[in-house]
């Protein structure tokens, strides 16, 4: 009886002290090579940006003017431009993204056909960057080109629509960035919808309240926040996109306010200038990079805060 | 089991077979890539024992992998400058191995053989001419049915060779143009869109109706664009072909260290942007069979690697350059 007890110990004993040991090992060494990794990307992109941040210091950021040959960095139309097109995108793909999370998250459809509807508009997310570029330069541009010379004959007077219409500007860009981050808007807007308890909906439906009323009135407040994090995490995405930009925008660093003049982003130009970079260039290069990781840095913790206090605040009532 | 082992005992003696005597390993420039890997292909056809592996990825990068020393020869539109030269660890010597010209290309229906003159060109890529139907560019093309249409300017937005040849030639003929924009791989012109690589820039022009831009002559001649005669120094108007290039080269004098640009050739028939590309290579090679076979691969890049320059949309280097390359070539070890 001893000897079997003790047999059985032996391996139990073994097996469940020593494996999950070692995996604990492997899972927090990973963990924080993770960490480690994001401090060694700043940390490196600082000391590369240290001969620009000294020389131009904050004026970098307020500066109109990029002439690399001649010594000249000012990051104010890129910092713009990547304002404007996350704007655009964002106020575009925010209806219908909702839209869609609502839609899916109520049963209009039999369940199956809501999976596939879902799984479509997560696929959005599947396409590379490059092929949204491309379908970009053949589909929106053509397009974008065309509104914009009516527009711009009309309505020329408006700053925001002032000519000459390009077809490579910051509302082309801003159209295909809309594109790329409504799976974002809707993924993370329809579970923040679908958390919404049951026992809410019910009680307005007691209260005699239409399907209308219970989602415009109790179930999309209560998923307030979770929508707030979709659109934050969009914001990062498309703040952060490099190349359908690059090729869609049309890499100008004029200073404009009209939607169909070409303009610039910070991921487009690092793109376009690191290749054939050096001395100040790659310097001033890397203090915008440096902005930019702070940008989409920031941003990200403000959309994983705001999910964070979702999640608490909807803990209590379920 | 033996089914299973025969394709695996080829494979491991396909492993096992000796690899090739020779592996040389380039890169650089994108403009000469076609060329030089033409060079790797046609030379392994004659040589098997020596393979050369050229990547083109960028003219800066070259030059950065060259002084890195993680490559046996780099390439440069842009030359090296002598503090880069001098940060060389195992020196450095420059051979021109092909050249090129940069071409106005255009999308204007109709409109066959546009005549630009010096005025009108830098005008145009300063904003100061912004219609078709502009006086300076109208004088110069008489019959021509130029339309009422605003000119839209396609740049690179990549840094790049080609931009440095044509804006230092840009700087070189209106004092304006230097003051306002300068010189440079990348530069901020005052109009226009940018497209990233030469195949950017020729979807621009072929996208819009109205635009002009500038790109490498290969790349117009493949994509059937129409291109822009312009006029030299002697005030004549010289559309780009590989005589009117030749001309621009054998126009210039090859300098000591083999560092020039023809930017404002003086011959009446030179097309006016054009430009050597060069091979930066070592002053020293540690591996003595390494240096032969890169100077046995260079030196066939020079005499016959030269005959594929036409049909690639390159300009064939004059006999005194070749000469003086090929000099400079016997002084490494």
């Amino acid at each position: 009886m001893a000897t079997e007890k003790a047999s059985a110990d032996g391996i139990n004993g073994a097996v469940s002290r020593r494996a999950p040991d070692i995996f604990r090992w492997v899972t927090a060494l990973a963990a924080i090579a993770s960490a480690f990794i994001l401090g060694w990307i700043f940390w490196e992109v600082f000391q590369e940006a240290k001969p620009a941040l000294e020389k131009y210091g904050l004026g970098f950021l307020t500066g109109s003017s990029w002439q690399p040959n001649r010594d000249r960095y000012g990051v104010l139309p890129f910092l713009v431009g990547t304002g404007a097109t996350a704007i655009i995108a964002l106020l575009l793909a925010l209806p219908p993204g909702l839209a869609i999370a609502i839609f899916l998250s109520e049963d209009f459809l039999p369940r199956p056909a809501r999976e596939f509807v879902r799984f479509v508009v997560e696929l959005l997310a599947a396409i590379p960057s490059v092929v949204y570029g491309l379908w970009g330069i053949f589909v929106v541009i053509p397009l974008i080109q065309s509104l914009g010379n009516w527009t711009t004959e009309r309505f020329g007077h408006i700053p925001l629509l002032s000519g000459p219409a390009y077809g490579n500007s910051l509302l082309t860009a801003g159209v295909v960035l809309a594109l790329m981050v409504l799976p974002t808007i809707t993924a993370i807007s329809r579970s923040s919808l679908v958390a919404v308890p049951r026992t809410l909906r019910e009680g307005a439906y007691a209260l005699g309240a239409t399907r209308w009323e219970a989602i415009f009135g109790v179930i999309l407040p209560t998923a307030a926040p979770g929508v707030v994090a979709a659109t934050i995490l969009a914001l990062g995405r498309a703040m952060g996109e490099t190349m359908a930009v690059a090729m869609l925008i049309g890499n100008s660093s004029r200073l404009s306010w009209s939607l169909f003049a070409p303009s610039g982003t910070l991921a487009s130009l690092l793109a376009n200038q690191f290749g054939e970079a050096s001395g100040m260039q790659v310097a001033a290069l890397m203090y915008a990079a440096l902005v930019l990781v702070a940008l989409t840095l920031t941003v990200n913790f403000a959309g994983e805060a705001v999910l964070r206090y979702t999640e608490r605040r909807t803990a209590g009532i379920r | 089991m033996k089914k299973f082992l025969l394709p695996l005992a080829a494979f491991t003696a396909a492993l096992a077979a000796p690899l090739p005597a020779q592996q040389l390993s380039g890169a650089g420039a994108t403009f000469p890539a076609p060329i030089y890997q033409r060079w790797a292909v046609e030379y392994n056809k004659q040589i098997p024992g020596i393979q050369v592996n050229y990547q083109s990825v960028g003219s800066g990068a070259g030059v950065k992998n060259f002084l890195q020393g993680v490559v046996d020869f780099g390439a440069s539109d842009a030359a090296m400058t002598d503090e880069e030269m001098a940060k060389s660890p195992r020196g450095a010597v420059l051979v021109p191995a092909t050249a090129g010209s940069v071409v106005l290309a255009y999308n204007l229906e109709g409109v066959a053989g546009l005549k630009l003159t010096r005025a009108a060109l830098a005008g145009i890529f300063l904003g100061k001419i912004n219609k078709w139907n502009d006086p300076a560019i109208v004088a110069a093309n008489p019959g021509v049915p130029l339309p009422a249409k605003p000119i839209n300017v396609a740049y690179r937005s990549d840094g790049s060779g080609t931009t440095f040849v044509f804006t230092q030639h840009l700087a070189a003929i209106s004092p304006e143009f230097d003051e306002e924009v300068g010189f440079d791989k990348s530069v901020t012109f005052p109009v226009g869109v940018g497209g990233k690589g030469n195949e950017g820039v020729t979807a621009l022009i072929k996208q819009t109706p109205g635009t002009i831009g500038y790109v490498e002559f290969g790349y117009a001649q493949q994509n059937k664009l129409s291109v822009a005669a312009l006029e030299n120094k002697s005030g004549s108007f010289v559309p780009p072909t590989p005589e009117s290039g030749a001309a621009a080269l054998a126009s210039v004098e090859m300098p000591e260290n083999l560092r020039v640009w023809p930017i404002d050739p003086e011959a009446p028939e030179a097309y006016p942007i054009t430009t050597f590309s060069w091979l930066l290579l070592y002053k020293k090679y540690d591996d003595a069979a390494k240096l032969k076979a890169l100077k046995d691969f260079v030196t066939y890049g020079l005499t016959e690697g030269q005959s594929f320059a036409v049909e690639l949309g390159y300009i064939p280097l004059p006999e005194a350059v070749v000469a003086k390359a090929n000099a400079a070539l016997s002084s490494i070890e």
